[in-house]
């Protein structure tokens, strides 16, 4: 596996703002690789200085072997681009759309079948103003899919859909990916992140705090597990918190919250509760996410 | 320039699918004419020097039209791409930015021939208008008008910094224009003192420059005009292309 993109040492400023503040990764062909982090933190500016839309003060971008700003028609004939902030003109079909950006590329995929695939069959003579969030945001992946990209770039995919569009969007995402194409995603999201990355980079302030695999970046922080429940009447919680691996025991009414680490927290937690005739509901455990990691590593919640 | 000429028949597709534009480009004008028509007919008087009012307003007519394309239509068009985000998508793709440009201009024009081509059709079949001039030369003529105008629209466009003020300035600017220029109203009949100020307005050199070339005058009797409007082309050009942006 080739190296799909490398970025070394990006700085871009707007005025007095460092938007980009010297960062570094690398993306490697056939992964899905994701940059998150709250709106202001860089994402965009930094994928689009990739994409060879925005020019960077400093530092060096390589992608597919290109320098975006020199090579730059060369490379947009192999990259697929999602813009966070694009239109198109309101009386254009969807059909039009696909033929007529498909005539920009050298080489295409049939439009048919990609509206197909993203479920837009239906939709083909549907002019663009008529299209749903949803739909036009599936519209906008089949024209960055029209060329047969080996690079694709998704800015801020999911942002503005329903939780169940996101989700048929994650499968999307996941398809191209089967297809053999590398993905360069950005969200502020993190769950999607999480579900849908293989290698995340946080990015806060321009800089990026930290990147690996999701479940790395999740274990390194060494966050405990917590298991939930919900007990009735009044009973003893010491034999919970002599248990081994386990930090703290919280009451919140009705409802338990025991902190700890360790592969046998929740069989522990179930034993000892049985063992003291204690009658429970609703037990749930709740893993950390990146969501903890975000906050672990700024001190602050992701907003939206 | 792989797509041009997709892109062409895409954007020719949009414009006419947008009532307003196509009502205004391509049918406005002839229905004006029918109008004035009917209450002055085209009997030849000494007041236009032996011709008719018809025979006027055909040729004048077609500054209207250039006036209305290039301040309304085009500056609203400009800035609303670039304002919703299409020219950003466009960018996105590996289309060269001058097949955009000359896409865009080519619509533009094309969309003014037709609406002139059905006007002096109108003229031709509903009151035999006259026409002494070359057709060559009144053809020279409109493609100078239209593109400094479209030039002035492009500039608009790129000091607006929305599309709805771009549409307001375009507006302000046309309207007036329309009226003190000899482009609805024909010079003769307004006072001294409007045309004195009708001077200063470039639409007044595109209507004396299709109203003479009509009638056979020379270039060399138009060199004031011709001096406007390749200053308007100039001026506006340099402007629009130094005030361009994608978003």
């Amino acid at each position: 596996m080739g190296t799909a993109i490398e970025v070394i040492h990006l700085h871009k400023s707007y005025g007095p703002v460092r938007a980009v503040d010297g960062i570094s990764f690398t993306v490697e062909e056939g992964e899905i690789f994701g940059m998150v982090g709250p709106n202001g933190a860089g994402k965009t500016t930094t994928i689009e200085c990739v994409e060879g839309l925005r020019r960077p003060d400093r530092g060096t971008v390589r992608v597919l072997g290109l320098d975006p700003r020199r090579d730059g028609y060369e490379l947009r004939r192999r990259i697929g681009v999602q813009l966070q902030e694009a239109s198109l003109p309101p009386r254009l079909k969807v059909w039009e759309a696909l033929d007529l950006f498909g005539s920009f590329y050298p080489r295409r995929v049939d439009g048919r079948a990609l509206l197909e695939q993203l479920g837009l069959a239906d939709k083909r003579d549907a002019a663009f103003e008529k299209l749903s969030g949803g739909q036009k945001q599936r519209l906008f992946v089949a024209l960055a899919l029209i060329n047969d990209p080996e690079l694709v770039f998704l800015d801020e995919l999911t942002t503005g859909l329903d939780p169940q569009a996101r989700r048929a969007t994650w499968d999307l995402v996941r398809g191209i990916r089967e297809r053999g194409k590398t993905i360069f995603l950005t969200t502020h999201y993190m769950e999607e992140a999480e579900r849908l990355c293989d290698r995340v980079a946080i990015i806060d302030h321009g800089k990026i705090v930290a990147l690996d695999m999701p479940e790395n970046l999740i274990r390194s922080l060494g966050a405990e597990q917590r298991v939930v429940f919900t007990a009735d009447g009044q009973w003893d919680d010491t034999p919970l918190r002599g248990m081994p691996g386990v930090t703290r025991v919280e009451h919140i009414g009705e409802r338990t919250v025991v902190y700890g680490r360790g592969e046998g927290l929740v069989g522990g937690v179930v034993g000892a509760l049985e063992r003291m005739g204690v009658r429970f509901r609703d037990l749930r455990t709740e893993q950390p996410t990146l969501e903890d990691v975000f906050l672990a590593l700024t001190g602050r919640e992701m907003r939206e | 320039m792989r797509g041009f000429w997709k892109l062409l028949l895409v954007q020719a597709k949009l414009y006419l699918r947008e009532p307003i534009a196509t009502f205004f480009t391509i049918f406005y004008a002839p229905l004006v004419l029918l109008l004035f028509g009917a209450i002055y007919g085209n009997k030849p008087t000494p007041f236009f020097g032996g011709r008719g009012t018809m025979d006027i307003a055909v040729p004048s007519y077609i500054g209207l039209i250039i006036a209305t394309v290039g301040l309304i239509g085009l500056p609203i068009g400009a800035a609303a791409a670039r304002e919703s985000g299409v020219l950003r998508r466009f960018r996105a793709t590996p289309l060269h930015p001058l097949a955009y440009i000359i896409s865009d201009i080519a619509v533009y024009l094309l969309m003014t021939v037709i609406g002139v081509l059905l006007l002096i059709l109108t003229g031709a079949i509903v009151f035999h208008i006259r026409f002494e001039g070359n057709v060559l030369s009144v053809l020279a003529g409109f493609l100078l008008g239209a593109t400094a105008f479209f030039a002035l629209g492009y500039l608009i466009a790129g000091l607006a910094p929305t599309a709805r003020i771009a549409q307001t300035v375009g507006m302000v600017l046309a309207f007036p224009m329309m009226f003190i220029s000899g482009a609805t109203i024909p010079l003769e009949v307004l006072p001294a003192k409007v045309r004195a100020v009708s001077q200063y307005i470039p639409l007044t050199h595109v209507v004396t420059l299709m109203r003479g070339l009509w009638f056979g005058d020379s270039w060399g009797q138009h060199l004031t005009e011709v001096a406007v409007l390749v200053g308007c082309l100039l001026v506006g050009g340099i402007v629009a292309a130094r005030t361009f942006r994608w978003e």
